[in-house]
């Protein structure tokens, strides 16, 4: 017979060292508190030097602790990290954020009236998708995670396309397999997007990879949130970016919210999560992520960065995701309802609104005569794209494109089961049965 | 179809014909990259890919991190680019980081964007025991593949086989895992690990064309024609098998599968219904294993031509043991008892 271990001493002092405690992150604030964002270090708009975009990430560490900003909170661009648009490139970006916002305010109402199963806004985000998107060039390859909307607006994407694709109606060019809002558009070098967190990370890199082992002069670009940067996927992404100095830019949204779970989870307590690149050695950006310049600058400086074989950056967009992480989500249930109002870095909007205004390039009148324009343009495309159908309202595809795609020649054995589910169509839905 | 430049043939090990199925294929296409952990400089450390670096240039082969996440990652992004990836794992037991990437991303990524990206990639893999690997340099995971929708699983058991099979797996346009039976390698494994190896050399499919041919995926090759019962196997266990039944003196046909998924279901269901016996064989653990796949379909399709149950000889349902590695494989004995049992009922 062996001998029975000694039981482990659980819960008993080993020591007369003070016991050891576990820290279990807890937000500051939960519903009922009063928030306030007042230790928010905020540095001057104008305080943040830029560097050439060759700098050795050595040599600019700083940044991954600071704040890169461009806009004061009075609607001026200051400091040498000023994109210098023109008047009418702000008017776009403005317009390409107004439209995100209307975007999602229609589809998230058209989800609680019961007409598809999910959605996802990304109010108060919208900078970090739109000015990004705008500071690259049209061939580079965006890599997305579920809140980059932003991008397909910002590229022209046709809305009645992101539509059908969230009714999963005939409309839809992926055939009502994937989840609303998981879209996919090549010609917009705007990658599927998968359900899974951050796998998107590494799959950026490798395409960056592949573009500079050609001699391509397109780079890649890739988002996650502040919550999947704790997956495994990320750290694989950074690794492989650093070993092969990939032309490649990783942008971590941080919201402060994976759903319930606050930043707190992912790490957020004990660094920023730019300084996720110092210990990889590549450059890393904290910047504002509600100031669309500020996006837009970091970006400009990163795409260079890469386009000229200097190799990867992090960005942080310090942000604040103001609604539900999806339609499934009710933020009431864990935070305090006014922690959006109170951001101290306010509504990239709003801000975007400011300053063209102050340099007397807009004024209140057009922007509510662009809000309604924008309102109308996403209602008429809801019309007709409705008119191919919406989900749950009688099955849209033709039963046999379920078995279509899984492989480029259908074998014998998704063959005889396609098969299969004809015959139960029939059974069930009569011979004449065609798609709704 | 006629191989294109079969002018010449070599004897070649099995290595030796993998490694020639990634050379003719690097010459043919510079959008394929060969990458994985030690493949480049030094040519891995089994040689699959010893010689391709000089010859083909660092960035079309090179060494990775130990990173294998990332490694099938970057792989489908690269196939999204346009590249055609054969990322290697150094074993098949290190996959497991990396199958996220390949079950929710290489695998659905045709499917979830209807083909508007694809994973044109071929994983190769040495899987199974018999070198003393202990259990973590010792598994064979292909059912975990095969239940997989969107990969194809691949696993050659000769040389000629594995240049063929390899150099259609490359040109396919879906994911592929290619597993390699390391236990064969070097020589064809009798099932006797106390006999001295016999080298590839002194077998009929060491003959391999040096230029380009393929192996259709997807179809079985009968090793052995025989009217007492039919055998399916795979890989290094298609040798053992052959041992035994000419040892035991029995009139066995012997099917190797060579591709799992897609299955040649045809070759099994015209041989089960010649035979009336069916005896499935894998080293792999036997729960859930691809033999209780294989047992289904055979069950499914040729029930009233069967004159005795359908038998599974497998590996245990325990980890892979390092001393008693020879007790664990499904070798001479354990088969002989099943070809006894299953022809006597």
């Amino acid at each position: 017979m062996t001998e029975t271990p000694p039981k482990a001493n659980l819960g008993r002092p080993a020591s007369n060292l003070p016991p050891l405690s576990l820290h279990i992150p807890e937000p500051r604030y939960r519903p009922g508190d009063t928030p306030d964002f007042g230790d928010i270090a905020i540095p001057a708009v104008d305080a943040t030097p830029r560097p050439g975009e060759a700098t050795k990430p050595d040599a600019m560490r700083e940044l991954s602790y600071g704040l890169v900003r461009v806009l004061d909170f009075d609607g001026e661009a200051k400091g040498q990290w000023d994109p210098k648009l023109s008047p009418e490139r702000l008017r776009t970006m403005l317009r390409y954020m107004m439209l995100v916002r209307a975007f999602d305010d229609r589809m998230f109402r058209a989800q609680r009236q019961g007409k598809t199963s999910f959605y996802m806004k990304c109010t108060g985000e919208e900078a970090t998708s739109v000015a990004s998107t705008m500071a690259l060039d049209r061939g580079d390859m965006c890599f997305p995670s579920y809140r980059q909307q932003g991008i397909l607006i910002a590229r022209d994407y046709p809305l009645i396309q992101m539509m059908n694709q969230i009714y999963s109606n005939r409309g839809d060019h992926l055939l009502g397999r994937q989840l609303p809002i998981m879209y996919s558009a090549p010609e917009h070098g705007f990658f599927s997007v998968s359900g899974n967190l951050a796998t998107q990370y590494p799959q950026a890199v490798g395409w960056a990879m592949a573009s500079a082992s050609k001699g391509d002069s397109r780079i890649a670009t890739v988002w996650c949130g502040e919550g999947s940067s704790a997956e495994g996927d990320f750290h694989s992404a950074l690794t492989f970016a650093t070993v092969y100095n990939a032309p490649v830019i990783f942008n971590i949204v941080n919201n402060q919210w994976a759903i319930s779970s606050f930043s707190g989870f992912a790490g957020g307590e004990r660094t920023t999560f730019a300084a996720r690149a110092v210990g990889y050695g590549i450059a890393g950006l904290r910047i504002d992520g509600n100031d669309p310049l500020a996006v837009y600058a970091a970006t400009q400086w990163a795409a260079d960065r890469a386009r000229t074989n200097n190799g990867p950056t992090l960005i942080e967009h310090f942000t604040y995701r103001s609604e539900g992480h999806s339609t499934s989500d009710d933020p009431s249930a864990y935070r305090p309802a006014e922690e959006p109002t109170i951001w101290p870095f306010g509504d990239p909007i709003d801000r975007l609104r400011q300053h063209l205004e102050t340099l007397g390039e807009w004024d209140g009148e057009r922007h509510e005569a662009q809000a309604r324009e924008l309102d109308d343009l996403v209602k008429t495309t809801q019309k007709q794209s409705e008119k191919l159908g919406i989900l749950g309202h009688g099955m849209h595809q033709p039963f046999e494109t379920m078995f279509q795609d899984v492989f480029e020649d259908m074998p014998w054995h998704l063959k005889e089961q396609s098969e299969q589910l004809l015959a139960e169509q029939e059974a069930k839905f009569g011979p004449n049965w065609k798609p709704e | 179809m006629a191989p294109e430049s079969q002018t010449s043939t070599k004897t070649m090990n099995m290595i030796e014909a993998i490694n020639s199925a990634m050379d003719v294929m690097l010459g043919r296409d510079d959008k394929m990259v060969v990458m994985g952990e030690d493949v480049g400089f030094f040519g891995g450390v089994f040689r699959a890919t010893a010689g391709l670096q000089k010859k083909h240039g660092k960035t079309r082969v090179f060494d990775t991190p130990i990173n294998e996440c990332g490694i099938i990652g970057v792989a489908v992004g690269m196939g999204a680019y346009g590249l055609r990836p054969v990322p290697e794992i150094q074993f098949a037991d290190y996959i497991y980081p990396g199958l996220d990437q390949l079950v929710s991303e290489a695998a659905r990524l045709r499917y979830r964007s209807a083909a508007d990206f694809i994973c044109p990639m071929t994983v190769r893999t040495p899987f199974g025991g018999g070198i003393f690997g202990g259990q973590t340099h010792s598994q064979s995971p292909e059912s975990i593949m095969t239940h997989i929708c969107g990969v194809k699983t691949v696993i050659p058991s000769n040389p000629y086989d594995a240049k063929g099979l390899l150099i259609a797996a490359i040109e396919d346009n879906d994911p592929v895992v290619f597993l390699e039976p390391k236990r064969i390698y070097n020589g064809p494994f009798s099932g006797y690990y106390d006999r001295p190896v016999e080298p590839w050399s002194k077998h009929a499919a060491s003959a391999v064309p040096e230029g380009h041919y393929r192996i259709e995926l997807g179809k079985a090759a009968t090793v052995r024609e025989g009217e007492a019962l039919t055998i399916l196997a795979y890989g290094t266990m298609v040798h053992v098998t052959k041992t035994i039944v000419e040892e035991m003196g029995i009139d066995a046909e012997i099917i190797d599968l060579r591709t799992l998924l897609p299955l040649d279901i045809d070759a099994i269901e015209t041989s089960v219904k010649k035979t009336g016996r069916c005896l499935i064989i894998h080293e792999a653990t036997r729960t859930s294993g691809f033999g209780a796949e294989l047992a289904a379909l055979v069950q499914e399709r040729c029930f009233y031509h069967l004159e005795a149950p359908v038998e599974r000889v497998t590996g245990f349902d325990t980890p892979y043991p390092h001393s008693l590695e020879w007790a664990y494989f499904p070798g001479p004995v354990r088969i002989a008892t099943a070809l006894t049992k299953i022809l006597k009922d």
